[in-house]
């Protein structure tokens, strides 16, 4: 997958993707004239996307995964914080914003209000190869080119308006657009959940064969945990604007080891009937964001929460190989009560 | 999987017979438009109107009957049906149906041209202030609240009357007044578009500002903005009138329908009804632009 590809710098062993301390906050409303206290949208996250992996990222609304999505877009602009491409830091000579652009794109949830409802659909896919020099004849041929490869006979389509077309054949287009400048990164912000459960299939498939067929990585946002499942090899999972746990998908759903994770997957309804739950694997809302809770920012929620919880704020500490969580009790030596012994070597 | 290539291109059976399917062109959003404002009957009757009107108007040398200018004292303010007058006659014995179809040219002329002014200048500051945000937007906005402070009337005349009586100067205040209506609406339309998400996909596909909003944003925000132009038409016509009713617009003897207006309200006791003559044709004219108007605005609303 990372073989042949002419831009490729580091080899398969440099992450595609490093992102380091990333923080956004919005200035709050408040006041006649000054600012209120910001809301901490994103609160310092490091992770890394390595060449040709799908990460997926959960949490629920409002935990920070679209304005991640967005920083990496720079659509935002980060408060604090480094993007590296590809050993490349994001701004500095060698990878300017329109460079990195071309290389990282993204699909967005809302099928229909990511295409230009006065534009033919062919014409939307063509629109940045255009920007980016293209001939009008050249970036429409391309455009065909993709939408052909997405399933959509661009002869029958082409010349379409985006509301004469079904909700999974618009985000094939959005596919598509997103394809168009070749990009090796493509962030999927919640990009089938708004499909129905068949269309949506078909979408994930097509999204699987494109991965091959190009050689991309995906960074997979969702709250949608079967879906995350099927995609992703590895999987990040983050509470209010920051990572809680982050590791391979199988070790992420089949032993969580921050209480919150695990919340999450029984949250998820059985069908098995008498593995019914009674009660909420959660309740309450999560805290505001404008002031989250000292300490772990999860104890106000967490069934676990002992002392250590609401004064000391967990790092993202090895639990396994490869495996991080952001919680005391997965931590030996954190003072957690539940907490594993401290190794003697240690 | 296997299902996914042949669910790909739609439906099995319209993939196999699509080459015999003629490739269908897709009408566009302005056909689609058109095609239902052919078929609003208010609108429809309105457009008709408005073209009788600026049919009469352009070509009113070869349809009226008499010359504009040529009074006779003794013929004065003939009533409505008379022989020769077939629409009466005025305070200095001019024929009345001549000079309103005259009285059209200017009118009309006064009434679209500041329009059409105030949308170039108007939609280019408000795409830009809704585009470019920051301080480029503030600083275009409250220069926009300070004209807004005036009522629009009061405005007209008092640049007017600061730039003195004249056709050029009514049209220039009229511009400025109207103006700031438009980049207003043309402000509110292109935040809207700015924050959907095509603008944004189009942003972060690396292509210039320019191109992101000839491309992108023009096209949808043009339409509300031409649709609120077309509704100005008719205050334009009304504050244009007002302006030479006042002696500031129009100078005597130039038939002109507020400057008719003016003239004749001394007859107003002895001969309403010729009085009244182009207070009616103001109205006809403005409430056909703005049913016109109101079509336009019902047969752009995009349904999915």
């Amino acid at each position: 997958m990372t073989d042949l590809d002419p831009r490729d710098r580091g080899g398969p062993a440099q992450p595609l993707l490093t992102v380091d301390g990333l923080v956004k906050h919005f200035a709050g409303k408040g006041g006649l004239f000054g600012k209120g206290p910001a809301v901490r949208a994103v609160d310092g996250v490091d992770f890394t996307v390595m060449k040709g992996e799908t990460l997926g990222v959960v949490g629920e609304s409002g935990c920070g995964k679209s304005t991640t999505a967005r920083l990496l877009m720079q659509i935002a602009q980060q408060d604090k914080g480094d993007i590296v491409f590809d050993g490349e830091l994001l701004g500095s000579r060698a990878l300017d914003l329109k460079a990195y652009r071309r290389q990282v794109q993204m699909v967005f949830q809302d099928s229909y209000a990511s295409l230009n409802p006065r534009l033919t659909v062919e014409e939307s896919v063509a629109f940045g190869p255009k920007a980016h020099g293209l001939s009008s004849a050249a970036a429409l041929a391309r455009a065909h080119d993709l939408l052909r490869r997405v399933g959509l006979e661009p002869r029958r389509f082409g010349g379409r308006y985006p509301h004469e077309v079904s909700g999974g054949q618009r985000q094939r287009v959005n596919i598509a657009r997103a394809l168009a400048l070749e990009p090796r990164l493509l962030i999927l912000d919640e990009a089938v959940s708004a499909l129905d459960k068949s269309v949506e299939a078909q979408v994930l498939n097509l999204l699987t064969d494109l991965k091959q067929e190009f050689g991309l990585t995906y960074i997979f946002i969702s709250h949608d945990l079967n879906v995350v499942r099927f995609m992703s090899d590895r999987v990040m999972v983050m509470y209010l604007g920051r990572i809680a746990e982050i590791g391979p998908a199988d070790a992420i759903l089949g032993s969580p080891r921050h209480p919150y994770t695990a919340a999450l997957l029984a949250s998820q309804p059985s069908t098995d009937p008498n593995a019914r739950l009674e009660e909420a694997p959660l309740t309450g809302d999560p805290p505001n964001p404008i002031n989250p809770p000292p300490g772990c920012r999860f104890h106000t929620r967490c069934h676990f929460a002992a002392e250590v919880c609401q004064t000391r704020e967990p790092g993202l500490d090895p639990v396994a190989p490869a495996h991080f969580a952001a919680c005391h009790r997965a931590v030996a030596g954190s003072g957690h009560p539940d907490a594993p012994p401290v190794p003697l070597a240690a | 999987m296997t299902i996914q290539t042949s669910l790909a291109t739609g439906d099995p059976v319209a993939a196999v017979a699509a080459p015999e399917i003629p490739v269908q062109a897709s009408r566009g959003y302005w056909g689609s438009v058109l095609r239902r404002l052919v078929r609003d009957p208010v609108a429809m009757a309105a457009a008709c109107v408005i073209l009788a009107i600026v049919l009469a108007a352009i070509f009113a040398p070869l349809i009226a009957p008499m010359d504009p200018f040529k009074g006779s004292m003794v013929r004065r303010l003939r009533h409505v049906g008379d022989a020769t007058y077939w629409l009466g006659s005025d305070e200095l014995g001019r024929d009345m149906l001549t000079r309103l179809l005259y009285a059209g040219r200017l009118s009309l002329f006064m009434g679209v041209l500041p329009v059409v002014i105030a949308f170039f200048v108007g939609s280019s500051l408000g795409v830009l202030a809704g585009y470019a945000g920051g301080w480029i937007n503030t600083v275009i906005m409250r220069v926009v609240d300070v004209f807004f402070a005036f009522p629009s009337v009061l405005l007209a005349i008092a640049l007017s009357g600061a730039l003195g009586a004249g056709i050029l100067n009514s049209i220039v205040s009229l511009t400025v007044v109207f103006v700031p209506q438009i980049t207003r609406v043309a402000e509110s339309v292109t935040v809207q578009i700015r924050n959907r998400d095509y603008v944004e996909a189009a942003r972060v596909s690396g292509a210039n500002p320019f191109t992101v909003v000839r491309v992108q944003v023009l096209g949808n925000v043009l339409g509300p903005v031409f649709v609120y132009a077309t509704s100005l038409i008719s205050v334009s016509m009304i504050l244009a009138s007002g302006l030479s009713f006042l002696g500031l617009g129009v100078k005597p003897p130039e038939p002109e329908w507020g400057l008719m207006l003016n003239t004749l309200r001394t007859a107003i006791y002895v001969n309403p009804v010729v009085a009244a003559l182009p207070g009616v044709m103001i109205f006809i004219t403005s409430i056909s632009f703005n049913l016109l108007s109101d079509g336009l605005r019902s047969a752009m609303e995009v349904r999915q």
